[in-house]
């Protein structure tokens, strides 16, 4: 029994891997995800009909009932809430890893001695450790995606000072703790173990800006990851363990993805803080004016040009403009013109946000370019519409050294004939820093809601 | 403060430093604008249109340039021009510093103060002065039309019922600015195009106008400071030649255009090679000015050498002088934008200012030719380990090159931590320490090949896949004996069912709207 239960585990290990390798590409993602759900039922199947000999009601009702809230869940989100949604569910894991340590923790049947005690009650507390973090920082990071919480930066004096300090303390627990036999004291070193990790979870995401949330989505997504990975050496299980590994990884990767993207070291994003100094916005030397243009001359414009790219960022989810702008796609597209999207890894608050948005709203996908991809086109270009970014398109961080930019890969509209800047106001974006792209002689600013903007210049267009 | 526009006095010369549009924008900057009777007559710009624009117009040259604070010419001036400019006046003209020394040490010893538009540096920013660029564009078109007058056949292949016309084959020769716009105008009327470049990195402006490029089978990169090329070693000259030798006996057009700054034009088409070209063939010289690239270029003439013609003309651009003059009074309406910054009718020749500094020749009653060298450079050279190395991101996680003893150091260091590890750790931890280490590497791996497209359909499904601790959670259900432990997995188990189930459903959602 015991074996086949091994080969169950095995065969859906495999299935993760291949449902994560489905993603590699556009055509096979969804037969990647339909092995993602085998592997999944399989290995749910044979632990219950092998392992679990009792409260088969107990587990019914919980996995109904989780199945009906996630389904709810999943239908009801709206793809510009993906980020909280990834954030929440983030938190799910983190909250089950803390509970399913405890337990073991708390479980009766075990009876180690030696290394083997030590070695179990490591990875207990890891596993409540950085399950601790993912669930309280998830749920941050949440609340800043969904507006409840402020979206700037929270900076305690000496706030490195209080994450150090929290951590040192869970280490010094830990030393105490690992060794000790059970009883009332280690029950009580765990419980505050617990609840030192919650509070560095929360101070450690408040600290950083809403513009690092991609970031800070990807590092949860590890930290859930690790936290399976504990949890699975805490119970010996095999899946666990290499799940948590790929997710861990996964999440890893991304992160480092989305530093690249704005060329900051993972470390900084971390320490947080970015963007915050609101008292210094470097809106300094930008000299001549934007000039604005109207609806009527951008309808002209798109009719004049045969190559168009459009930057959409973060605020074009703000405005729910996906719709409009793949109804203005479509229709310059019938026109014969080539129209295609660039896509700044670090757009939107999740990595590959916008390729969702646009899919959503029927956007073919190979007309949506990655940056590196469409950078060296813009010269050839006649038109760029940026709608709703800002700091991906920012000229000084190639041109300004001394710029807090500088460095970063933006997308290079200012190179094409003439770009139009659709945006709510002047104000400067996460970075905090002005953007001398508006100022540019082949520049035009179209202010306004994104989506109002695009119904009206659809509307004058023949 | 004043504005004159000349007449340009120059011989052929057809081309007016002001449009009526640009006559508006100087205006706009607080400046005011007189020009000479006539100076746009050769552009098709009537006086009366610039009258209507706002400017004055006056008599003759002495009377144009009387008390004007800023003097815009094409061609530089000659030495009686140079008497009628007031003293303290800037003049703003191709000058030609690199060969005119004289005219600078008079320009100085009157204190007019000029900027040479062609010395403007190319850098990103000052694009839309590069007076150079926008002359060398029309210089290639017209090198084309030229081309095209002389030749006696046909740009584009055509079967008719009077019999089959080949396509002309034309070659370009150096893809800097002129010869890209030759490459598009020979391309647009039909003709098969090669170019040829010292420029590795030119390559795919060349192929993205559709012409194919030519190389040489000898490493060396010949970009120079500032965008321009190097001379390039005798090996590079040598195959160079032998291609070109190749090329003559098939190609019916060529155009060279090829310049090294400061230096004459390097003879790239020798006699022997247009001796072989088929009669009726046609050479278009762009380098004429300096020297030729061509060994029988005679400077502004049309001379026909073994039945081909060889086309010398140094002023192309003057040839469509409407258009040349628009863009040229573009470019220095923007140089006038950067150097009266505060739009009140003053100029500032601030040094500060790149371009400015850049541009300017003469201050002061000083000569400030050459510049100091550009910092950043238009087109830098292209990163060679961009195409060594394809795919390092799954090695390097943020370091850099490091020194094979430190790589060695750190393995020495993790294996022995490894052999601690697998000595106080029980049996069962070290097999799944195995698969743990074994998966984050498989994970590593797969993660890399997913597109950065599905980066959210890839977290959403690693959220579901993290769901998997249900499996921990199902395992304490009920198994234990103890009530609290079991209520702590049953949550346990149903947040994670939310996890999968939303997870999955999600993912599935989205990966359903992506659509080709």
């Amino acid at each position: 029994m015991n074996g086949m239960i091994s080969m169950a585990y095995l065969f859906s290990a495999v299935m993760f891997i291949l449902s994560l390798g489905g993603l590699s590409s556009h055509e096979t993602a969804r037969r990647g995800n339909i092995y993602g759900m085998v592997g999944m039922a399989v290995a749910i199947i044979a632990t219950i009909a092998g392992i679990v000999t009792g409260a088969y009601w107990m587990v019914a009702i919980a996995m109904a009932v989780g199945a009906v809230i996630g389904i709810f869940l999943a239908r009801r989100v709206a793809m510009t809430q993906m980020p909280q949604m990834v954030a929440l569910l983030h938190s799910f894991v983190g909250l089950a890893a803390v509970l399913i340590g405890w337990g073991g923790f708390l479980d009766p049947r075990l009876n180690l001695t030696g290394a083997e005690h030590i070695v179990h009650n490591t990875e207990i507390f890891l596993g409540i450790f950085i399950g601790a973090i993912t669930l309280t920082g998830s749920l941050v990071a949440f609340g800043k995606l969904q507006g409840i919480v402020s979206g700037k930066p929270l900076m305690l004096p000496a706030r490195h000072w209080l994450n150090l300090a929290a951590i040192l303390a869970c280490v010094f627990l830990g030393w105490l703790f690992i060794p000790a036999e059970l009883g009332a004291g280690t029950v009580l070193n765990l419980l505050i173990m617990t609840s030192i990790a919650l509070l560095l979870g929360v101070h450690l995401i408040a600290a950083i800006g809403g513009a690092d949330m991609p970031v800070v989505i990807s590092m949860l997504n590890s930290y859930s990851g690790w936290a399976a990975a504990a949890t699975g050496f805490m119970l010996s299980n095999d899946l666990l363990i290499v799940v948590g590994a790929l997710v861990g990884s996964s999440g890893a990767i991304l992160s480092y993805i989305m530093c690249r993207g704005m060329n900051r070291s993972f470390i900084s994003v971390i320490l947080g803080g970015f963007g915050s100094d609101g008292g210094e916005m470097a809106g300094d030397e930008v000299d001549g004016e934007a000039v604005e243009t109207s609806f009527d001359e951008l309808a002209d414009d798109l009719d004049a040009a045969d190559s168009i790219i459009i930057v959409p960022g973060f605020g074009m989810a703000v405005a729910h403009a996906q719709q409009a702008v793949s109804d203005l796609t479509d229709k310059l597209r019938r026109k014969g013109k080539t129209v295609r999207f660039g896509i700044h890894p670090v757009a939107g608050r999740l990595p590959g946000h916008m390729n969702v948005l646009l899919a959503e709203a029927n956007v073919p996908y190979d007309i949506v370019l990655e940056m590196d991809e469409i950078n060296d086109d813009f010269p050839d270009t006649d038109l760029v519409l940026v709608i709703g970014a800002n700091d991906t398109v920012n000229p000084d961080a190639v041109e300004k050294p001394g710029s807090p930019i500088a460095g970063m890969p933006v997308l290079e509209c200012w190179k094409a004939g003439k770009v139009v800047i659709l945006k709510r106001s002047m104000a400067s974006g996460y970075a905090g820093v002005a953007n001398p792209l508006f100022y540019k002689e082949n520049a035009r600013m179209l202010f306004g809601d994104a989506k109002e903007s695009l119904q009206a210049v659809l509307g004058k267009l023949s | 403060m004043i504005i004159a526009i000349p007449k340009e006095s120059a011989p052929g010369e057809a081309r007016v430093a002001a449009t009526p549009e640009s006559v508006r924008r100087m205006q706009d900057l607080g400046f005011s604008v007189v020009i000479e009777k006539g100076a746009g007559a050769a552009a098709s710009f009537a006086d009366a249109v610039y009258r209507e624009a706002g400017a004055e117009i006056r008599e003759d040259t002495a009377a144009c340039l009387k008390g004007a604070g800023l003097v815009f010419k094409v061609q530089a001036p000659t030495d009686e021009e140079i008497e009628l400019i007031p003293s303290g006046a800037t003049l703003v003209a191709f000058l030609k510093p690199a060969q005119n020394e004289v005219l600078l040490k008079k320009l100085a010893e009157k204190n007019i103060n000029a900027l040479a538009v062609e010395s403007v540096p190319r850098i990103s920013r000052a694009q839309k002065m590069d007076a150079l660029s926008s002359m060398a564009n029309i210089a290639g078109y017209r090198a084309v039309i030229e081309a095209a007058h002389n030749f006696g056949r046909f740009f584009t292949g055509q079967i008719t019922a009077a019999g089959k016309i080949p396509p002309a084959k034309v070659l370009v020769i150096g893809a800097g600015v002129a010869g890209l716009s030759a490459i598009g105008t020979a391309k647009g009327m039909g003709a098969m195009v090669r170019a040829f470049d010292t420029r590795a990195e030119v390559r795919e402006q060349v192929e993205s106008m559709g012409a194919e490029f030519l190389t040489v089978e000898v490493e060396e990169e010949g970009s120079g400071q500032g965008g321009y090329a190097k001379e390039m070693s005798q090996a590079f000259i040598d195959a160079e030649m032998a291609l070109f030798r190749e090329q003559a006996k098939e190609v019916d057009i060529v155009i060279t255009t090829a310049l090294i700054p400061g230096k004459p034009a390097p003879k790239l088409w020798l006699a022997d090679m247009v001796d072989s070209m088929a009669e009726g063939s046609v050479v278009v010289d762009l380098a004429a000015e300096m020297g030729g690239n061509c060994d029988y270029t005679e400077k502004d003439e049309k001379v026909v050498k073994s039945g081909v013609t060889i086309i010398g003309y140094t002023n192309l651009p003057s040839r469509a002088a409407t258009q040349s003059s628009k863009l040229y009074a573009t470019n220095l309406t923007h140089l006038l934008t950067e150097l009266a910054p505060e739009k009140d009718g003053e100029i500032n020749i601030d040094f500060e200012d790149e371009v400015i500094r850049g541009a300017t020749v003469v201050r002061e009653g000083e000569i400030t030719w050459p510049p100091p060298a550009p910092k950043v450079s238009a087109q830098p050279a292209p990163a060679p380990e961009k195409k060594a190395e394809p795919e390092p991101k799954a090695e390097e996680k943020g370091e850099k090159k490091k020194s094979p003893l430190a790589i060695l150091a750190f393995w020495a260091i993790a294996g022995t931590l490894l052999l601690w590890l697998g000595r106080v750790a029980p049996a069962e931890f070290v097999s799944h320490f195995t698969v743990f280490v074994l998966a984050i590497f498989v994970g590593w791996q797969v993660i890399w090949n997913v597109t950065h497209a599905l980066h959210t359909p890839l977290m959403s499904v690693t959220n579901a896949i993290s769901g998997i601790v249900v499996v921990g959670a199902l395992l304490q259900v009920g198994a234990t004996g103890s009530g609290l432990v079991t209520l702590l997995a049953f949550i346990a188990v149903l947040v994670a069912s939310i996890n999968i189930f939303g997870g999955f459903f999600v993912t599935y959602r989205m990966l359903k709207m992506f659509r080709r």
